[in-house]
Formats: structure tokens, C-alpha cells, sequence
């Protein structure tokens, strides 16, 4: 390849036990979107041990090219052998754009695949388009340049950050944040093996124990969601919130606030640091309304927003607004719902 | 067995708990306003830095980079159980991002010598990104444990704890020396009584310097780091080579901010329903009609 052209954009495509990851193939769709945009191929970056069957997924979902790196010493996922075999990858390809989901994996193996390539990194983008970037600071034009959005200072800034060395330009981003679009049985692609290139170097760290299960929450999928921020006061209190969903053949969402105090576990999160949701609708109780969670839900088709401050955030977002107490306000839907429906 | 253990913290603004007086009248945020706060998950890496130290023996150092004022996260950790601190403060340093922030406290560290571990908090609620530590780690070219929750085992050069994956956790093995990023997962102990009465003495030569309108002198600095009350102040020359330094700061840092945009509340234009049975009912019914429920 001419070092003049411009690089592909490149998925790492991160899956467990042969099953793909869903953020990998929005991820997939978005690039298939700013590759056509900079007319440049979408390619996959495959690791793991017998998984070329997750090729053909890939090719259906708009990938032209999957590097696919089979080896056993890549199962189960460790860092430092999977950022050896990106990092020789990249220098050898040298990609455009590098897009990881922001996953606990992606968000320990991208920082150090970018230290090692010199390359600029932006964590938990919410949006992503291709612009020129006029830097009069340094009295630079560049063309095409990824702009990588994202929420930072806690959520009260929205910053637009734009990569200018070299190759690649490396994001990650959250679940559900992109749209996965409808595969495409007819598409097909090609499929480069590559042999990774390990030493004992990349082997030193050691899983001595692995303990995990699938998830059990599909909020994205959802199409009502009823969920509990900080405001339902306690972790029993939550009982409201799951009453409420089960009432209305929802599922239960909660707010980072209430999933750091304990009250639910971390799969029911909304959020810029949980899933984005696009439900039909989203009943928020509780729920002050960072502009992290409001990243997470701001989409759904209709939004019932149930907070004793008049003030929260949260209504800004809201079609219909409760100023009320959850406590009164719920069981009252539940009562309502069962004499109506 | 004696070992060193190097924690990396940083001081930041308390985004969580943005008040009245930190908004301004156009409902953007006043971030000079914000009160300055340990990270809290650096506080979860001091810690378990202190808990290894009890169970095991050690020396702590906690090293932060970052303006003078960085100082007082220092001597709080001093106040805690803390052996030695470093304050990395240089105005070369200003506009790093992730990338040339993880070079200069790699440099640091080095300047440090000898360490068998590193201990990062998983990440600073300012940016959120919780690429500093991996990156530490790369730098450095060693092996990198994240989202520690507990160390089970340390000894024989070797680390084994428990970690956060999705879903579940992880027991890893890894060789000395190596970075482990941590979660919230334990409880910081509170400071020390007297503890703060020994180091709340504690200064950085500037702040000598700012108290008495004179630079320190050698003599004084020697003074203080014989009672265990200096916090080291270094600059970036000190650490790093003149040949790196267009690796620090702005001209590091790879990602440039092309525009900032500061969230404002705008006032909603929802439709208010009132909290009685007669209008939630309305409400529901509604939703029915248009298939949004049922």
C-alpha cells in the first residue's frame, strides 16, 4: 500500500466464546458509514481461538475485509498478547481510524495499543463525523479528519477532539451509542489470516481463575423501560420501580447514581457509562438527569420524567413531567394501567 | 519481603457535586468554582497501597503531577499512612492530554528508581477515560492487571489478584514489576489523628517559599526532609531528558480539542401532569390509545 493513501477504517471486534459482541457490530455499521464517506474500506480486526465463523456475520453487517487472527494463546482475552498483535497489525496496514467498543476490554487494550503506536486516543465517544479541522494555532489545514465527540467534565462540557498525528485516529465507544443496522445476507467480503507474531514476552500475565456469566438484562432491546435513580431512596425501595416494569411488560433501568449506591447492579445502567436505550417509552423516577444519562435515553420515543424537584435536569428531556413523589405517583400507573388495559 | 510501592493520584474538581455558586447566570459551569477533590478511586489505589503495607511491608510513595496547589492531596495522603510523596509540577506539563501525561509520570517513575508495583485509581471522574494507567504500563513496558478489586497473594516477584470482567471476575498472575488500575472496592481508611499532627508540616520547597516571600533554601529543605516533612517538588527537567521534552504537554499530546461546547439547561417543554390519580390516569390511558403501552 502507498504510504499517500489514506488508510482504511478498522473495527476491533470483540467477542467471548465465539458469539460477537454487539457494540462491535454497531461499531461495524458506523464504520461502514465513514468509510463510504471517505471512500475507504471497513475492515475487522478478529482475535480469538476457532472463530472464523463470526466472518460471515461480519460480512453481513458491511465489513469488505476480516483480519482474523486465530491462535490459543489469544483465549481468553489478556492484554498484552492482543495489543502486540494490533500493534504489528497497524504498523503494517496502517488504518485511518480505529474504533474499539467501550467495553471493559476495549477500554484496557485501546490506551495501550495507542501508547505504544504514539497515537491519540478519545475514550466514550457519543458521536463521531468526518470534517476538516482549520487548527489556526498551528497554522494547519486537515481534510477528513475524524471529529470524536464526547461528554467530559463530569458531563457539564461537550467537547468535539480531533487527532492530528499520525495514523490511526483511535476512539472508543459505549454499547448501543451507534445503531446496528439490518444485516445484508448478500454482502460478502474477504478474509486475511494472519499468524501472530508472540514471544513469551507477551505471555507473562496469567488467568489463574475466570468466572463469568451472560447477561441477563437486554435493555436495549426493550421497548418500555421504567427506571430508578437516586431519588428512590434505597435498595428495597427499588421494588416500586420493578413493580412498575412488570406492570407495563418493561424492563428496569437505573441511573448511575443508583447503581453506585448498591441498589441494582451495573447491567441495568443508562447511560454514557452504561447502555444507550431508544425505547418507545422511558419512564425516569427519581432521576436527576446528568447529562450522562440523558446522553443514554434523550431518544426515546416518549419520555414520562417522575421527580419531586421541578428543577432536575431530567425534564428538560421530558414529554410528559410528574412533579411528585415516585412513592404516590407509581402505584398510581400501576392502579391506572390494571382498571385500563 | 520489603517492597516499593509507587501510587499515582490526581487531584480534580469535584464534577459530581456541582453546585449553585459554580454555575454561571447562563447555566454554564464555572470550573474554577468547583472545589478541588482527591480522585475517588485513587484514594481505593492509597488503600490497598496501605494495605499491602500492613500485611506485607512496604514503602509508599505517592507521586501526583499537576499545579502546586496538587500539594494538598499529598500531604492527605501523608495523613493517611503515606511514606514519601513527589509532586511532578511544571508549566511544560500544561495541555497534556492522556498520551503525554502517561509519558511524563512514566519518566517519574523512573526518576523514582526502584518499584515493584504502580497503583493507579481506574480513572479521574474529570475525564473519565482510564487511559492513563494502561498507558503508564506500556511506557514502562511492564504487564498491566486492571479494575483490581483485591490482591490475593504478593511475593516470589510475582502479584496475584482479583479482578472485575464483565459479568464476573478474574484471578490474575502477573511478574513484578507491574501497574494494577483499581475499582471501588474498598473502604479508604479516614486520616490519622496524629498522623496530621506530625504532617500537616509537611511542605513542598514552594510552598516554604510562599510562606516566608523568599525562596527555600538548601539548608531549610535539608531540614524538612530530615524530619520526613519534605513533599519533593520536581520539575520536568528533572525527569526528563531535553531531547523528550516535545513529548510533554501540548506538544505530546496527539488529540487536540477543536471546540468545547458548555451544557445548558434549557427549561423543557414537556407537558405537566399532575401527581393525582385522576391525571396519571389520563396520562396512562393515553398511552394506550397510542399504542405506546399494552
Amino acid at each position: 500500500m502507498e504510504n499517500t493513501a489514506i488508510g482504511n477504517v478498522w473495527v476491533f471486534i470483540e467477542q467471548e466464546g465465539g458469539k460477537i459482541a454487539d457494540v462491535s457490530l454497531e461499531l461495524v455499521c458506523k464504520g461502514r458509514e465513514l468509510a463510504d464517506q471517505l471512500g475507504v474500506k471497513v475492515e475487522a480486526l478478529l482475535l480469538g481461538d476457532k472463530i472464523e465463523h463470526c466472518c460471515a456475520t461480519l460480512f453481513q453487517y458491511g465489513c469488505d475485509n476480516v483480519f482474523l487472527v486465530e491462535d490459543p494463546r489469544l483465549e481468553p482475552f489478556t492484554v498484552l498478547p492482543f495489543a502486540k498483535v494490533i500493534v504489528d497489525l497497524i504498523r503494517e496496514h496502517r488504518p485511518n481510524i480505529l474504533m474499539f467498543g467501550a467495553t471493559m476490554k476495549g477500554r484496557e487494550l485501546a490506551p495501550r495499543v495507542a501508547s505504544e503506536k504514539l497515537a491519540g486516543l478519545t475514550a466514550d465517544c457519543t458521536d463521531l463525523r468526518i470534517d476538516d479541522f482549520d487548527d489556526q494555532r498551528n497554522g494547519k489545514y486537515y481534510k477528513n479528519k475524524l471529529m470524536q465527540i464526547r461528554p467530559a467534565f463530569g458531563g457539564n462540557i461537550i467537547a468535539t477532539i480531533v487527532n492530528t498525528w499520525d495514523d490511526p485516529q483511535m476512539v472508543t465507544v459505549r454499547e448501543g451509542v451507534m445503531k446496528m443496522g439490518e444485516p445484508d445476507a448478500s454482502r460478502a467480503g474477504t478474509v486475511t489470516r494472519v499468524t501472530p507474531a508472540l514471544t513469551a514476552q507477551e505471555m507473562v500475565v496469567k488467568v489463574i481463575e475466570r468466572v463469568r456469566q451472560e447477561k441477563t438484562v437486554n435493555l436495549k432491546g426493550a421497548q418500555i423501560i421504567v427506571a430508578g435513580g437516586y431519588g428512590v431512596g434505597s435498595a428495597a425501595n427499588f421494588k416500586l420501580i420493578h413493580d412498575l416494569a412488570k406492570t407495563l411488560g418493561g424492563q428496569v433501568g437505573a441511573s448511575r447514581a443508583a447503581v453506585d449506591a448498591g441498589w441494582i447492579d451495573h447491567d441495568h445502567q443508562v447511560g454514557q457509562t452504561g447502555v444507550t436505550v431508544r425505547p418507545k417509552l422511558y419512564i425516569a423516577c427519581g432521576i436527576s438527569g446528568s447529562v450522562q444519562h440523558r446522553a443514554g435515553m434523550a431518544e426515546s420515543k416518549k419520555i414520562i420524567a417522575i421527580n419531586t424537584d421541578p428543577a432536575a435536569p431530567i425534564f428538560s428531556v421530558a414529554h410528559y413531567g410528574i412533579i411528585g413523589d415516585l412513592n404516590q405517583v407509581i402505584p398510581m400507573m400501576i392502579k391506572a394501567y390494571k382498571s385500563k388495559a | 519481603m520489603s517492597c516499593t510501592i509507587l501510587v499515582f493520584v490526581k487531584q480534580v474538581p469535584d464534577t459530581k457535586n456541582v453546585t449553585g455558586d459554580a454555575m454561571k447566570p447562563d447555566g454554564t459551569i464555572n470550573r474554577q468554582a468547583l472545589p478541588a477533590i482527591f480522585n475517588p478511586e485513587d484514594l481505593n489505589a492509597l488503600e490497598l497501597a496501605l494495605q499491602l503495607k500492613d500485611r506485607y511491608g512496604a514503602k509508599v510513595i505517592v507521586a501526583t503531577m499537576g499545579l502546586p496547589a496538587a500539594a494538598g492531596i499529598l500531604r492527605d495522603s501523608l495523613f493517611r499512612g503515606a511514606d514519601e510523596t513527589v509532586l511532578l509540577t511544571d508549566r511544560a506539563l500544561g495541555g497534556s492530554d492522556t498520551l503525554a501525561t502517561s509519558f511524563a509520570l512514566s519518566r517519574l517513575a523512573k526518576k523514582v528508581g526502584h518499584f515493584d508495583l504502580v497503583l493507579c485509581g481506574r480513572q479521574a471522574i474529570d475525564g473519565d477515560t482510564a487511559q492513563v494507567g494502561p498507558q503508564i504500563a506500556e511506557k514502562l513496558g511492564i504487564p498491566q492487571i486492571s479494575y483490581v478489586q483485591e490482591v490475593q497473594e504478593l511475593g516470589d516477584g510475582k502479584i496475584r489478584a482479583k479482578r472485575a470482567i464483565e459479568g464476573g471476575y478474574e484471578v490474575l498472575e502477573a511478574p513484578l514489576p507491574a501497574l494494577l488500575t483499581v475499582v471501588d472496592a474498598n473502604q479508604p481508611r479516614p486520616q490519622n489523628a496524629s498522623r496530621i499532627i506530625k504532617y500537616k508540616k509537611a511542605k513542598t520547597p514552594s510552598e516554604i517559599a510562599a510562606a516566608k516571600g523568599a525562596p527555600a533554601t538548601d539548608e531549610e529543605i535539608a531540614a524538612l526532609s530530615a524530619k520526613g516533612l519534605l513533599i519533593k517538588e520536581w520539575n520536568a527537567a528533572y525527569c526528563v531528558p531535553q531531547d523528550e521534552f516535545n513529548r510533554l504537554g501540548k506538544a505530546g499530546s496527539p488529540t487536540n480539542v477543536k471546540h468545547i461546547l458548555s451544557v445548558v439547561l434549557t427549561a423543557g417543554n414537556f407537558q405537566e401532569v399532575a401527581p393525582t390519580q385522576e391525571a396519571v390516569g389520563n396520562l396512562v390511558h393515553e398511552l394506550i390509545e397510542d399504542h405506546t403501552l399494552g
